[in-house]
């Protein structure tokens, strides 16, 4: 009888990738279902053609620039084509989709050499280049319906975020911005449903409270401050943690493993960072929302507060 | 409930053998005993082939303090004193013996049972106040009035042992930790000068799956346990006791305080969150202590002295009994085996026995482990025998310890979040990847207690502890290169 002989441990978890990405698109899926209602076909397409074109595009370089064994069975680059859909409006033509997707896959992730080496969030890139190469394109936004099955012809209007930029519109009543009647990109619009997303992470402990309580902590401490000041000029903090991209930018994008900090600590700054980030965009800077851009800021810096903030050791003496 | 505050997992219990009674292994036909089954200098044999030897009759010497007797655990005659490779790989010294019936050395005796006095009015017509009372435990200890059982009595009170010479005992024993580091319990007992121990941890945690045999002994031997800790307890002069224990062995916590509170003072048991690496010394003593020992220092720095439950029981006997360490329980399991148990082996007998003691080798075995799966050692060979650190042996099959593909990291952070010492195991394993031994260095990789909880959550399936281990040999090196330097 053979005997393998190796070191300890000799036993595994059992936990994965695939498990962890899976889970991550399973605690979209109340997200999408709301979109699916509020945008109808657009949204079925916008998001089909972008994990499709991730999936190809991530197999493709895999395949013959990298020449490595194709890793798209992992579920990352499912994931990237989602949460690159749920920043995209719901009337983009399929060929920015596409577009999009090639810059996320490409050049956000494989360009790096894959999962894991990537420094910033692949999905946030695709839409910050669209967003800044068809800006026209890139901001009209549809209209919630019921299941409506116009697509690139829908009824377009403003969000709540560039309402409050042009101090023009009347807001929506704070229940639609809960259940996510209101125009915004595919996936952003419904806050309960990406609350439950993020209690369902937190609950299989696929992130940590750490990011997602900084982020949302921040902007509602800053818009606070900044509501008091002036409430004429500035809105209630409410209105900001439930409009834009935050919720999905603060459970689903800025806990993106690869390019969030490493230790509690940091995951504090790093969160802190994209909260202070954000609202400054979103109240003093040109464009109405400012997540996707916070969030890929503080991916930059994720290195560095990785050298400087480690957890605290056992036994360090106290000096 | 208590634990420990950094990192630490919950790691699949597995306890098959849970609630199974101690059976009795019968004696090997060939005894192969180790000179070097304990941490520091390897024995040096008193005997020579052709010797006949008798059960628990001195066969290897111990050599300078950091060493440890080796007693003969079976009777019969001596064939072969040769170096055999053991469970590391490394040649080590081992004496066979062909097993006769057994024939004890005249000083032990082999009844190791105390009768429980079955109601406190019994036992306290037998005890101290009156007959059963020493003055040693007297001026020490007026707490511990309560305490005398006869066989103790006999050993203190009949030779007016001082706890040095109760100490000396112990070292004769050839006593060492049962829970696998095996390191002589003499030592621990004897903390260096401007320390001052004040309370004494009974380490009955058993945090590794699988194994069994503390909680077997526990419930099978609770009051010579109990005595045992009182033994160590006058030994090392400390007044309180700690035993601590998982809360995953109700029955032994619910045992162990009944007999306590009825038969001991100053000692108490306390129950434990189940959550590994607890049986760890550093994070057992922060669990009942609440304080962390510093790094690179014992125990004794925050006044704690650490015993494994098994140690009690082995000390017990040795000062009760004059019986040495020649036995231990060994748990034998694995999901696969038809009849996993709790033994009494004898010390050097093959653990190819044991396995078909417990239902021979399953026929899609992969891996034999002697200890726990999380920190035991894969063995090479089932000849090797059992030793004084052999808690128990793990059949794995290939779907229980297979190795998936090494993925890229993903930087999820689950091996940083896991580490009971609070390191970046992840860090680590680039940086001795990439060999850049000052960033290993500076990440303070000398205080992985190699628990492997990082390698076990992976979800890259990364062999991170591999890695670990690897840096820490380097530095270890290095830093003995640079000691070198610095004196010349």
């Amino acid at each position: 009888m053979n005997l393998t002989v190796t070191l300890s441990p000799h036993i595994h978890s059992g936990d994965s990738i695939e498990k962890r990405m899976y889970s991550v698109l399973f605690a979209l899926a109340p997200a999408w279902l709301v979109s699916l209602y509020f945008f109808g076909l657009g949204a079925l397409i916008v998001t089909l053609v972008s994990v499709a074109s991730c999936l190809l595009f991530e197999y493709l370089i895999q395949r013959f620039l990298l020449k490595g064994t194709p890793t798209i069975g992992d579920g990352s680059a499912i994931l990237t084509g989602v949460l690159l859909a749920f920043n995209l409006p719901s009337n983009l033509s399929p060929a920015l989709v596409v577009l999009g997707a090639l810059v996320a896959i490409g050049l956000g992730k494989m360009a790096f050499g894959g999962l894991g080496n990537n420094i910033f969030n692949p999905a946030l890139l695709g839409r910050v280049f669209l967003l800044i190469s068809f800006p026209a394109q890139m901001t009209v936004w549809p209209q919630p319906g019921t299941f409506p099955l116009e697509y690139t012809d829908a009824t377009t209007g403003a969000t709540v975020l560039s309402m409050l930029k042009g101090h023009w519109g009347t807001l929506p009543a704070t229940a639609d911005l809960w259940i996510g009647n209101i125009g915004g990109s595919l996936g952003e619009v419904s806050a309960i449903a990406l609350l439950l997303g993020g209690i369902f992470l937190l609950w299989r402990k696929i992130i940590t409270w750490h990011i997602p309580v900084a982020v949302l902590g921040t902007v509602a401490v800053f818009t606070g401050i900044m509501h008091a000041v002036d409430p004429e000029l500035y809105a209630e903090p409410l209105i900001h943690l439930l409009s834009g991209g935050l919720l999905l930018g603060a459970f689903f994008m800025a806990t993106d493993y690869v390019t969030s900090p490493m230790s509690r600590n940091g995951m504090l700054v790093y969160g802190v960072g994209i909260g202070i980030i954000t609202v400054v965009i979103r109240l003093f800077g040109s464009y109405p929302e400012g997540v996707s851009f916070a969030i890929l800021t503080m991916n930059a810096f994720t290195p560095i507060i990785n050298i400087y903030i480690k957890n605290k050791k056992f036994g360090e003496v106290k000096s | 409930m208590k634990t420990f505050v950094i990192g630490g997992i919950k790691a699949p219990e597995n306890k098959l053998t849970a609630g199974t009674p101690i059976a009795v292994m019968p004696l090997p036909k060939q005894a192969v005993i180790h000179l070097s089954q304990h941490a520091g200098e390897a024995a040096t044999p008193i005997v020579a082939v052709g010797d006949k030897v008798k059960t628990g009759q001195l066969i290897g010497k111990n050599n300078g303090f950091i060493s440890a007797n080796i007693h003969s655990s079976v009777s019969g005659t001596v064939t072969k004193i040769e170096a055999v490779a053991d469970a590391g790989g490394v040649k080590n010294m081992s004496v066979f013996i062909d097993v006769a019936p057994d024939e004890w050395d005249e000083r032990v005796s082999s009844d190791s049972h105390i009768e429980v006095p079955r109601s406190f009015a019994e036992w306290a017509r037998g005890c101290p106040c009156g007959a059963y009372y020493h003055k040693n435990f007297c001026s020490a200890f007026p707490d511990e009035r309560k305490l005398c059982y006869d066989r103790f009595r006999s050993f203190v009170a009949d030779e007016e042992a001082s706890p040095e010479e109760v100490i000396e005992k112990i070292k004769d024993a050839g006593i060492v930790g049962m829970g696998g580091a095996a390191f002589p319990t003499h030592v621990k007992l004897s903390p260096p000068p401007n320390t001052k121990a004040e309370i004494l941890i009974i380490n009955a945690v058993e945090c590794e799956p699988y194994l069994t045999s503390d909680h077997a002994l526990m419930l099978e031997h609770g009051i010579e346990i109990l005595e045992g800790v009182r033994i160590l307890k006058y030994a090392a002069k400390v007044k309180k006791a700690v035993i601590g224990i998982e809360n995953n062995k109700k029955d032994a916590i619910k045992h162990l305080t009944e007999l306590a509170k009825r038969h001991f003072c100053g000692i108490s048991i306390v129950p434990l969150k189940i959550r590994y690496p607890q049986g760890s010394e550093k994070q057992l003593v922060e669990a009942i202590t609440g304080q962390q020992i510093p790094n690179g220092q014992l125990p004794i720095a925050v006044g704690a002295i650490v015993q494994n439950v098994g140690t009690a029981y082995a000390v017990y006997e040795a000062i009760a009994n004059n019986k040495p360490l020649i036995e231990r329980i060994v748990t034998v399991t694995g999901k696969h085996l038809t009849k996993p148990v709790n033994l009494s082996v004898r010390i050097g007998t093959p653990i190819h026995d044991l396995i078909a003691y417990a239902g021979g080798l399953p026929d899609d075995s992969c891996k034999v482990v002697a200890g726990g799966p999380m920190m035991g050692r894969a063995l090479p060979s089932l000849d090797l025998p059992v030793t004084k650190g052999t808690s128990g042996i793990l059949v794995l099959s290939a779907a229980d310890t297979d190795r998936k593909t090494m993925r890229n990291c993903i930087r999820c952070a689950r091996c940083t979040n896991v580490c009971c010492m609070g390191l970046n195991p992840s860090l680590l394993m680039n940086a001795v990847d990439f060999k850049d031994w000052d960033l290993v260095e500076n990440n303070a990789i000398l205080n992985c207690i190699e628990c492997g909880s990082c390698s076990f959550v992976c979800p890259s399936n990364r062999p991170l502890l591999d890695y670990i281990r690897k840096g820490k040999t380097r530095i270890r090196a290095m830093m003995k290169v640079r000691a070198k330097r610095n004196n010349s």
